[in-house]
This record gives structure tokens, C-alpha cells and sequence, in this order.
């Protein structure tokens, strides 16, 4: 059966026909429909996890358990379980495990453009990089494999052009593996010095029959083209790029297995070519390893290691005027993502942007906060920093006896429970009286909505247990927590206020539904009183998209309001009033 | 059947609708036989910021994306995104743009103007250049919300692709209660 497929739901279903019995992760763009898509897989027990080494650790469990794992996360996720990964890679596999790196150069939805294919070196462990959705699914099938002849466990790593491009994809039956037997091993799970000491000998053998291997490795290949005065040495979504842009002009080692290199096949490739060429994104993690094999290549000179490639970046490489990124079209207004209509962190950045104080973000929709008109966001670093940089920050003025500006952290449920709590466990040990705003708004909303411990349901949609934010902050040592609703401007002015002026640490649990999710929302519009409106625009203050200013007039879109009325509360004239029968 | 094969942009403002309008283009041209892909992006830029994807199909597909000022068609949910994406036309080639503004933040808050002399814009480069009142068609077929079916009706004659197969796709991939709304919607854009 033939499907198109993204590289998210090939991978999904790659791994359902590999007989994949445990799937974990944390949400992150671009990685975060593979786990939606296992999740609907009965044989698969498919599951969120608060963060990705809590996803990551899960696995190995499972895997040493016998089962085959397959754990997924963004980039900067594999940040955040490199800790794990790093001896995991020692100790190797029962079960084959396979963790999906999901980077995103060009930033999409990124805080930064990690390259990780530099993980095959550092953790040493293997990488397979797919091209297309098809490839996608054939590689975790190959990554269950090698994983489990190679005792250890393998990097799948995709792209944002990968994931979330769609192509056409042969699909296949679901192979039953079972559990491997469980064996009693000290010596290769129990990861003390005198034990670590001889596994780590077992991972430079390993690497050193991977490297062999990799050259009789049937997932490579060489296309030669019309001639051989090209040559290009690429994988991922680069060859794509590269054979849009040169075709049979050129002649291509397409890689499959990244990490280790076939060095020989690539000496050999070489050597049947006039100019050698490697085309990848971001670093030049092929190229150094192709330079150190004493050949002249070409590389990052002629192709930016900022952002994504492209076709058109590919033949202005080639034509020696490329590296460049192409400009935003002239007069072209920029259309920045904006917090949507009745999005319930907006009240929140409206006062913090009224109160001055120094605001230390965090990763979400709410980042959006930086955006003029509201502008108040002043750092935004990881998952989960808003806590310790809040913190970190008032003592350092603290420690040189300065009165410093005020500063709050601002984080959502989601990020809080990924990795807020060891930073508000530190203000509390350490004595700091900082103000942590946590915006509930009951999901995950920036990736697209997905459950975590707070919202009472699992990723297969059962109900679970759901933990409370309020009960959690007050055993961490908090005293000084207080909850206020996201679309009462005075009562959330009056609860930021408060614990600003506590001498304490303190909470406040600002909540409502996001907007967005069905049923859960305002109802109705909000409108423009014309005889009232002084237009003094300070309903413009709340950068909301439904407010706008059309002939000198300020006017709200009734098909954008989703009714949250914080602008008839800022409204100073009472001129903003609830559409309907009434008023029409 | 229009050289057989072809680059469209579907861009728009994120919340649109032009993933799933994509959805079922990308559908359709499979089961007409073309090899397909398709890049969308999701994520940050969903929260209202301009958004785009790009469907391609031919005999055989390399880059998911489309090589700039090779796009054959330009199918815009929004007046200023068709403007954004117009250097990525081929000259000659095809508009089709929602009769619709909808003015970034900037301009909502009077710090930019949104500009006034598009459609002449698009006039120098494009060679068919249609806008569809899709607001307007869509409330009449019962939801405001399907107006990215109108827009996709408009586009789909040109394809050389038969009403039913559209049709068809359409009733299989939107939710089983929109189906009747959209199938007018889709119709109403194809009578354009």
C-alpha cells in the first residue's frame, strides 16, 4: 500500500512494522507527531513523558527489558537527555532502542540551530540521516537492526524538512519481536567506575566495527551522472537539494549512515571525481571528518553553515556568489507570529509591561510576549530556565549589595513540570524571594496541544492522574502561593503586585484554558461603542490581532474575537461592550 | 494535463486552513498518479505569522521545496502573504488570491500601512491573476471557516483533474460533520 506520508508518520509507522513495543517523548517541534501517530497503534504502548531524559530513561528500562524502544525529541531535547544517552551508549542495549533527534536548522520553532549529528562523535553512537518519508521508515526498521547487532543504541536524526515533508511511502506489515531475555549482566548494565572502565574499551570496539561495517552498508549509494567532474558527498534532505539543482550534471555519494563515515568509499569517490564536493546543513561535520582523510574538498565556503539549504542557496554555491540568505521581498510588511485573540497569557504581559519589572522567560507560545506592543519578556534561554535566571539574577545584585530592578520568571504548566520545579526547589533552598508567574493554560499549546501530567489525560487519551501545581509549589516550600483568573485584569494586576512586594518566595498560578482548545473558551465578540471611543488606542496596548485601526478608528474584528474582554477592562470610557442582538 | 507536473505555493496566515487545503491537493495529485511532495511548516508560525506549503508533482520529485521563481501557481488565503511569496512565481504564471486583508500587528497598531496597489503587483509578474471574494462564498455555504475549500475549488480546474476526484478526496480527509459545508464551499470556488 502506497501512502503520502510526512517523515513523522513514516517513522511512527516504521517503527510500528519493527515491532516496537514502548515509544516515549516530550513534545517538541518538529518531532511531535511521531509519538501522535505510534499513539494509535494498539501493540504500542506509546506514552508523554514531563521531559525527554524522563522519555529517555523510560526507554532504556523498556529496552533492558527486552523490548523494542523508540524515543523521540527535538534537538535541544537531546540536551536534556544527554546524560543518559552519554551511558547508555557504554552499557548498550537488550532490546534495540532508536532516538529520534529532530533538529531544526532555520529555527522555525527553535531557540537555537544545534547541529547534533556532532552526537555521533561525542556519544559514539551511530547515526542513521533519511532523506525523504520513505527513507524515514526504512531507517528504523535498519536502526532496530543495527542497534541490536551492534549492541547499542542509534541515532535517527531528521530535519525539519524531513518531518514535516510529505512524500510518498511504501508501507508494510507489522513484524512481531517480542521481548529479548532479560539476562542478569552487572558487569554491562551497572555503570560503576571499575565496570564503566571495560565497557568503554567494548564502545571503541563497537565503533571500530561500525566503521568497517559501514562500507559494506547496502543503505549508502553512488549515483554517477553524466560525467565525473562533479562529485558530491551528502545525505538528509540535502541530496534532495543537490539533485534538484545539478541532476545529471553531477555524480552523488548519498550517506545513510552519517556516523561512522565509509571512509574508504568515500576515498574511493573521490578518486573517480575532478572537484569534491560536500553539501550539508548547518556545521561541517562531513566535511572536517573528509578534510581529515587528507582529501580536497569543497564545503562551507560555498554553502553557509546559517540556516537552511535550498535549491536555489545550492546553485548560487555552486556559482560561487551563494552562502547568502535570501532577502524578504521590498515593502513587504513582516508578519511575526502574535499571541492569538483571547490568548490567556496576554493579561499577564500587559502588567508585567505596566509594572516595568525584568522578566525571565521561557519556552512556549508565551515567548511571543517579546513582541511589541506588550514587549515584556527580557531573557529567554531553555526549558525550564525562567526560574533560576529570575533568580540567579536578584542575587548576583544581592551579593554585590545592590538594589537591583524587580524580576519575575514566567513559565507555563507544561515547561514548569518538564524542569521548573528543580529551580523553584533552589529559590527556596537558597533563600531567594523570586516571583514565579506559572501560566496554566491546562496543555501544551505551541507544539499543538498535547496532554502532560497537569491535564489529567495520557497520550493514548486515558485519564490520568493530574497533578497540582499549587500542591506541588507549597511542598517545594513555597508559602506565598496564590491562583488568579487570566481574563480579570485587576485581580491578576493585584496577585502579581502582592508577590512582588512579598518578602518571600512566591507563586502565582495565573490560569485559563488556551483559546484554542475546543469548548474550553470565551464566547462571543467584543465591539467599538462609536459615541463613546475618545480613541485614545490604549486598547492597542494588549497587541491584540482583533483590534485594529482602519481610517483613524479603532475597530474590533468580530470573526478574530474570541471574546476574552480584556479590552472593555482597559477600556477607560466604557466604549468596548459585548456584541450581540443587543447592540446591533 | 498541464505539461504533467507543477509547483504550487499555498500560503496564508497561520490558523487559515491552508494545511489542510494542501492536505487534500497533495492527496489528489497522488491518486492521479504523480510522484508528490510536500513541506509545510508547524510549529511557532502557526500563531498567526505567515505561513506556507509547498506541493510539487512530477514523473519524479527531488527538493520538497520549490526552487525560487518556479512556482506555477500561487494560491494566497490573504492579499499581503500573495505579495510576500509573488518572487517565488515563475512570470506568467498563475494567481489565485483571497479578497481578503488581514493587517499584521504592525499595522493594526498604526505603525505601518498595509499596502494598497497589490493586485497591480501581482499583475507585472503573474499571467492569470483571479480574486476570490472567499469570505464571502464561504458564509454563504454555511461556514466562514471553509473559505480555504473555495480557494481550493478555484485552483483545482486548472489541474486537469476531474471534479469527482476532488470531491472524493475531500470527503475522505475533513472531519465527517464539515463534509457537506465543504463540498459547497469546494464547489462554489470550482463555478469561479
Amino acid at each position: 500500500m502506497r501512502a503520502l506520508l510526512t517523515g513523522n508518520e513514516a517513522i511512527a509507522r516504521g517503527a510500528w512494522e519493527a515491532g516496537v513495543l514502548f515509544a516515549s517523548a516530550y513534545p517538541g517541534t518538529p518531532s511531535t507527531e511521531i509519538l501522535e501517530n505510534l499513539a494509535r497503534y494498539g501493540e504500542v504502548s506509546a506514552q508523554w513523558a514531563p521531559n525527554e531524559k524522563v522519555a529517555l530513561e523510560t526507554g532504556i528500562g523498556a529496552s533492558l527489558a527486552g523490548a523494542r524502544v523508540l524515543v523521540a525529541m527535538k534537538h535541544v531535547g537531546v540536551n536534556v537527555a544527554a546524560d543518559p544517552l552519554f551511558t547508555f551508549s557504554y552499557t548498550g542495549v537488550n532490546g534495540g532502542l532508536v532516538l529520534v533527534s529532530a533538529d531544526d536548522p532555520g529555527m522555525h520553532s527553535s531557540q537555537n540551530e544545534q547541529d547534533n549529528r556532532h552526537l555521533g562523535a561525542f556519544a559514539k553512537v551511530p547515526i542513521l540521516e533519511p532523506a525523504d518519508s520513505q527513507e524515514a521508515k526504512d531507517f528504523v526498521g535498519l536502526a532496530f537492526w543495527l542497534s541490536e547487532t551492534f549492541d547499542t543504541p542509534v541515532i535517527l536524526r531528521i530535519t525539519t524538512r524531513v518531518a514535516h515533508g510529505k512524500s510518498v511511502v511504501e508501507m508494510g506489515e507489522r513484524k512481531e519481536k517480542g521481548l529479548a531475555p532479560f539476562k542478569v549482566d552487572p558487569g554491562k548494565y551497572v555503570m560503576v567506575p571499575a565496570n564503566a572502565r571495560q565497557r568503554h574499551r567494548a564502545v571503541e570496539e563497537r565503533m571500530q566495527k561500525l566503521r568497517e561495517f559501514s562500507e559494506e552498508f547496502s543503505a549508502k549509494r553512488i549515483e554517477w551522472g553524466r560525467e565525473r567532474r562533479i562529485g558530491i558527498i551528502t545525505s538528509g534532505i540535502s541530496y534532495h537539494y543537490a539533485r534538484e539543482a545539478l541532476g545529471e550534471e553531477a555524480s552523488y555519494l548519498k550517506l545513510a549512515l552519517i556516523n561512522p563515515l565509509p571512509e574508504k568509499t568515500i576515498t574511493g569517490f573521490a578518486g573517480e571525481v575532478e572537484e569534491l564536493y560536500v553539501l550539508e546543513e548547518l556545521d561541517p561535520v562531513i566535511e572536517t571528518q573528509v578534510r581529515a582523510l587528507g582529501l580536497s574538498v569543497w564545503g562551507k565556503e560555498l554553502f553557509s553553515a546559517l540556516g537552511e539549504l535550498s535549491p536555489e542557496l545550492v546553485v548560487a554555491g555552486f556559482r560561487g556568489n551563494g552562502g547568502e540568505d535570501t532577502a524578504p521581498p521590498e515593502g513587504v510588511i513582516p508578519r511575526p507570529p502574535v499571541l492569538c485573540a483571547g490568548c490567556p497569557h496576554r493579561g499577564t504581559f500587559y502588567v508585567l509591561n505596566k509594572l516595568k519589572v525584568v522578566v525571565n522567560g521561557d519556552i512556549g507560545c508565551y515567548a511571543l510576549g517579546v513582541a511589541p506592543p506588550l514587549s515584556a519578556m527580557h531573557s529567554i534561554i531553555c526549558m525550564g530556565a525562567s526560574v533560576s535566571n529570575a533568580y540567579g539574577f536578584q542575587e548576583a545584585f544581592r551579593a554585590a549589595g545592590e538594589e537591583g530592578p524587580e524580576a519575575v520568571a514566567v513559565i507555563g504548566d507544561s515547561t514548569f513540570l518538564h524542569s521548573g520545579i528543580p529551580g523553584l526547589l533552589n529559590v527556596v533552598y537558597n533563600g531567594g524571594r523570586t516571583t514565579t508567574i506559572i501560566l496554566d493554560n491546562s496543555t501544551t499549546a505551541m507544539t499543538g496541544h498535547q496532554d502532560h501530567p497537569g491535564t489529567g489525560a495520557t497520550l493514548k487519551g486515558d485519564p490520568a492522574p493530574r497533578a497540582d501545581l499549587e500542591k506541588i509549589c507549597r511542598a517545594l516550600g513555597i508559602k506565598d502561593v496564590r491562583t488568579v483568573d487570566a481574563y480579570k485584569l485587576a485581580e491578576l494586576e493585584a496577585g502579581i503586585r502582592a508577590a512582588l512586594q512579598s518578602e518571600e518566595p512566591s507563586v502565582v498560578i495565573v490560569r485559563r484554558p488556551c483559546v484554542l482548545l475546543k469548548g474550553r473558551g470565551p464566547k462571543g465578540f467584543y465591539e467599538v461603542k462609536r459615541d463613546l471611543c475618545r480613541n485614545c488606542r490604549l486598547c492597542l496596548r494588549l497587541g491584540c490581532p482583533a483590534i485594529e485601526v482602519r481610517e483613524e478608528q479603532v475597530w474590533i474584528n468580530n470573526t478574530l474575537c474570541n471574546g476574552c474582554s480584556l479590552c472593555e477592562q482597559v477600556c477607560a470610557f466604557n466604549a468596548i461592550v459585548k456584541g450581540g442582538e443587543e447592540n446591533e | 494535463m498541464n505539461e504533467g507536473k507543477g509547483n504550487i505555493l499555498v500560503v496564508g496566515v497561520g490558523g487559515q486552513g491552508t494545511i489542510l487545503a494542501s492536505k487534500i491537493l497533495a492527496e489528489v495529485l497522488l491518486q492521479a498518479g504523480y510522484d508528490v511532495k510536500m513541506a509545510e511548516v508547524h510549529g511557532m508560525a502557526q500563531r498567526g505569522g505567515s505561513v506556507v506549503t509547498q506541493v510539487r508533482f512530477d514523473q519524479r520529485v527531488f527538493s520538497p521545496l520549490i526552487p525560487k521563481g518556479e512556482a506555477d501557481y500561487l494560491l494566497a488565503f490573504e492579499k499581503l502573504e500573495s505579495l510576500r511569496w509573488l518572487a517565488n512565481l515563475r512570470p506568467g504564471g498563475v494567481v489565485i488570491v483571497n479578497d481578503l486583508e488581514l493587517p499584521p500587528v504592525s499595522v493594526l497598531t498604526g505603525q505601518a500601512v498595509y499596502p494598497q496597489d497589490i493586485p497591480v503587483k501581482l499583475k507585472d509578474r503573474a499571467g492569470t491573476v483571479k480574486v476570490v471574494p472567499a469570505q464571502k462564498l464561504a458564509r454563504e455555504c454555511g461556514s466562514i471557516k471553509s473559505q480555504n475549500m473555495v480557494l481550493l475549488g478555484v485552483l483545482a480546474p486548472f489541474l486537469g483533474i476531474g471534479q469527482g476526484e476532488w470531491e472524493r478526496a475531500i470527503a475522505q480527509i475533513v472531519p465527517a460533520s464539515t463534509v457537506e459545508v465543504n463540498l459547497a464551499a469546494f464547489r462554489a470556488g470550482w463555478e469561479q
